[in-house]
C-alpha cells in the first residue's frame, strides 16, 4: 500500500469494453490526479481512438497493451508511449515531441504531419506514411519503419528525417512503391534498399548517399534496434547497408506552376 | 467515413449472426447510426435453391395493398413458396418500413433466364410500384438493414438467429443521400452485395453506362451501381474475376507500360472496352459475389466468393486477416480482433488490388 505520502508512480487502467471517450477522460483525469506518475498501463485496448491525445508531460510512459485506433498521440507533447499490438491509421498524428514506439504494423498515413518527436514502427506501415512532416529550429521529427512502406511515403514532406528499413529485404533489391515523397519541399527520406526514379513523385529526387548520411542516420538505427532488442549483428549490418537518398528538388518545387518564369 | 467488416468460412461453416454484429459495431464511431445493414449466405437452408426476395412495404396501413401487387408481379412468372414478414423484435426502432419475404420459385420454362428475369423483376418492382422497395434478390442469403445503429438493427431483425458461412456488414455515414432504410448498405441484386465506404465520383460516368445495359439507378446512393457493374462484368460478360477488378480499378497506364506484351494488350483491352465501368473517387469495398464466377484459369468456380477492394490510390482503409478456415476484410483491425483475437495473418491489401476469399467447396 503506498502511504499517503508517496505519491503513485505506476497505475493501470482497464480499457476492457470502454469507449474511446471514457478512457481518454480517465488517463487525464488520472494524470491530473498524479502529478508525479512515472509509468500508466493500459490493458485490453481495443480500437479505442486518440489515445494519449494532446498529452502535454515530460517523464511519462504509456504502454499500450492492446490493438489501439487511430490518432495515436496526436497532438502529444513529451510522453513516450509503447504499444504492443498494431496500431490502426495515423499515429503519431501533428504530435510535438515524444516518441511512439509501436512493436507491430500500423495503418495508413503513420507520422501524419509531425511537427516533432519521433515515430518508431517495427512492422510495416501503411499508405503516404509520414505525409507532412515538417521541421522547424530545433523540433526535427524522425519516422523510423522496420518493415515495408507504401505507396506515396512521405507526401508533401516539408522537414524531418523517415527511415524505411525494410529488414525483411535485402539491400540490393529493389523495393515496391510508387508515387514516393510526390511533393516534397523539405526534409530527406532513407530508404534501405534500391529506388528507381520512375518510382519517385514529382519534387523529388535521388541524392548521393554519402558518408556524412551514413553518420546522420546511425543514432536513429541504435535507437531503433536498441528499442526492439535487435542483436548488434543486425544493427552493424543495417548501419552498413546500402540506402537510396531521396530530396526534394528545390525548396518550391511548384514555383512556377501557374506563373511561367516572366523574367 | 462509414464502417465495413465482412468475413467468410472457406470451408462453408455457419456462424451465428451475432458475431458480425458485434464486430461492426467497434465500428460505429464511422457511422452515425443513420443506417446499418448486414448480410447473411446460406442462412436459408431450407429453401437453398430458392429466391429469398427481402421487400420493404412502406409502413402505412394499406402496406398489405402494396404486398399484393408484389405478389402479383412474382406469381406472373413463378409460384411464391412462402411469404411472410420478416420476425422483428418490437421497441428497438421506429418501424419506418414494413421488411417482408417471399420464397419463390420460377416457373420451369424460365429456369434458363431466371437471373435475368429475377434483375427485371426487381427494377420493376422498386421503378413501378410506389412504396415498394426490393432490398435482397438472392438464393440461400438475405440482407437485413434500417436507419439505425448497428446494434439496434441486428436486435430488430434478430440476426442472431440466423447462421451463415459468409457475413457482410456496414455501418453508414451518409455523403449524398439522406439516411433512410433502403439507403443503408449492403446494396444486393442476385447474389451480389455491396458493402462501401467512400465516394464513387464517377457515379454520373459509371451510372449512364450500366443504364444503356438495362439497369435502371433508383436508390439515389452511388453503392447501387456497383452491385450493377458486378452483375454486368462478371455474370453477363462473363469476365474473370480478376480482370473485372482491374476494370474497376484499372492500373494506372504506365504500370500498363512496364507490363509483358501479353498483360500489356489484356489490360488496354479492358481499359478501352471498360471505360465507362472505371470506379473514380475514394472507396473501399467488400463484395459478396454470385455462385459460379467463372476465374482467369477460365474454370468456373463453383460457390460463392468474398471480394475485398479499394481504390488505387488507397483513399479508404481496409485491411484482410486469416484465421483457419476465416478470411476478414475491415475497416479497422480492431474490428476483427473482437470477434477472432488471435489471427494467423493481418495484412494491409495493396491498393486496388483485390483480396478475394473463395469457398472451397459447393455449399
Amino acid at each position: 500500500m503506498a502511504s499517503l505520502g508517496e505519491r503513485m508512480k505506476e497505475l493501470k487502467i482497464d480499457a476492457k469494453d470502454m469507449d474511446y471517450r471514457e478512457l481518454n477522460e480517465k488517463i487525464h483525469e488520472v494524470l491530473d490526479e498524479n502529478k508525479d506518475l512515472e509509468k500508466l498501463v493500459l490493458e485490453n485496448v481495443l480500437g479505442q481512438r486518440f489515445i494519449g491525445n494532446g498529452v502535454s508531460r515530460k517523464d511519462l510512459t504509456i504502454i499500450v497493451n492492446g490493438v489501439p485506433g487511430g490518432d495515436l498521440g496526436m497532438f502529444m507533447k513529451g510522453p513516450k508511449v509503447v504499444v504492443n499490438g498494431n496500431a490502426d491509421h495515423a499515429p503519431g498524428n501533428t504530435m510535438d515531441e515524444g516518441f511512439v514506439v509501436i512493436h507491430g504494423s500500423s495503418g495508413d498515413v503513420t507520422g501524419h504531419s509531425m511537427r516533432g518527436g519521433k515515430v518508431y514502427v517495427q512492422g510495416n506501415v501503411g499508405y503516404r506514411s509520414g505525409i507532412h512532416m515538417k521541421e522547424y529550429k530545433y523540433k526535427f521529427p524522425v519516422l523510423v519503419i522496420g518493415g515495408a512502406a507504401k505507396d506515396f511515403l512521405g507526401e508533401y514532406m516539408a522537414g524531418g528525417i523517415i527511415l524505411n528499413l525494410n529488414m525483411d529485404q535485402e539491400d540490393s533489391e529493389n523495393i515496391e512503391g510508387r508515387m514516393i515523397a510526390t511533393g516534397i519541399h523539405g526534409g530527406v527520406i532513407y530508404v534501405r534498399g534500391i529506388v528507381k526514379s520512375s518510382q519517385l513523385g514529382i519534387a523529388a529526387d535521388i541524392k548521393e548517399f554519402t558518408e556524412e548520411d551514413v553518420e546522420k542516420i546511425t543514432p536513429y538505427i541504435e535507437e531503433f534496434c536498441a528499442e526492439f532488442g535487435y542483436s548488434n549483428e543486425i544493427k552493424e549490418k543495417l548501419i552498413n547497408s546500402k540506402y537510396t537518398k531521396i530530396a526534394p528538388i528545390s525548396s518550391r518545387p511548384f514555383q512556377k506552376l501557374y506563373t511561367p518564369d516572366l523574367r | 467515413m462509414c464502417g465495413i467488416i465482412g468475413f467468410m468460412s472457406r470451408t462453408g461453416r455457419l456462424i451465428s449472426g451475432d458475431r458480425i454484429a458485434t464486430a461492426l459495431n467497434c465500428l460505429k464511431e464511422r457511422g452515425n447510426g443513420e443506417g446499418s445493414g448486414y448480410v447473411g449466405y446460406g442462412i436459408y437452408p431450407d429453401y437453398k435453391d430458392d429466391y429469398a426476395i427481402h421487400v420493404f412495404l412502406d409502413a402505412t396501413k394499406d402496406y398489405d395493398k402494396i404486398r399484393h401487387e408484389v405478389e402479383e408481379v412474382l406469381v406472373k412468372y413463378g409460384y411464391i413458396l412462402k411469404d411472410e414478414e420478416i420476425p422483428t423484435e418490437e421497441g428497438i426502432i421506429k418501424k419506418e418500413q414494413v421488411s417482408w419475404r417471399f420464397f419463390y420459385r420460377f416457373d420451369e420454362k424460365y429456369k434458363s433466364v431466371e437471373e435475368d428475369m429475377m434483375v427485371d423483376i426487381v427494377m420493376d418492382i422498386n421503378a413501378k410500384i410506389d412504396g415498394a422497395f426490393v432490398f435482397s434478390s438472392g438464393k440461400n442469403m438475405g440482407v437485413f438493414k434500417a436507419a439505425a445503429w448497428p446494434l439496434e438493427v441486428a436486435e430488430y431483425f434478430k440476426i442472431d438467429q440466423y447462421k451463415g458461412f459468409q457475413w457482410l456488414s456496414h455501418a453508414r455515414y451518409p455523403t449524398n443521400t439522406k439516411g433512410w432504410w433502403g439507403g443503408a448498405h449492403p446494396f444486393n441484386l442476385l447474389g451480389w452485395s455491396v458493402v462501401h465506404n467512400g465516394e464513387i465520383t464517377s457515379y454520373g460516368a459509371n451510372k449512364r453506362y450500366v443504364e444503356s445495359f438495362g439497369y435502371k439507378c433508383k436508390l439515389l446512393t452511388d453503392t447501387e451501381v456497383v452491385a450493377y457493374l458486378f452483375d454486368l462484368l462478371i455474370r453477363k460478360h462473363k469476365i474473370p474475376v480478376e480482370y473485372a477488378m482491374s476494370a474497376l480499378a484499372p492500373r494506372f497506364w504506365d504500370e500498363i507500360e512496364s507490363m509483358s506484351e501479353e498483360d500489356k494488350k489484356i489490360h488496354e483491352a479492358i481499359r478501352m472496352t471498360y471505360g465507362g465501368a472505371t470506379m473514380n473517387g475514394p472507396f473501399g469495398i467488400v463484395v459478396g459475389t454470385q455462385e459460379g464466377m467463372a476465374f482467369m484459369n477460365g474454370e468456373v468456380e463453383e460457390g460463392n466468393t468474398m471480394v475485398g477492394l479499394t481504390d488505387r490510390i488507397k483513399l479508404r482503409p481496409l485491411v484482410a486477416a486469416e484465421k483457419d478456415d476465416l478470411l476478414f476484410v475491415s475497416s479497422e483491425e480492431s474490428a476483427i480482433r473482437k470477434i477472432c483475437p488471435e489471427l494467423d495473418r493481418v495484412w494491409m491489401p495493396d491498393a486496388g488490388r483485390m483480396v478475394i476469399a473463395k469457398l472451397e467447396k459447393k455449399i
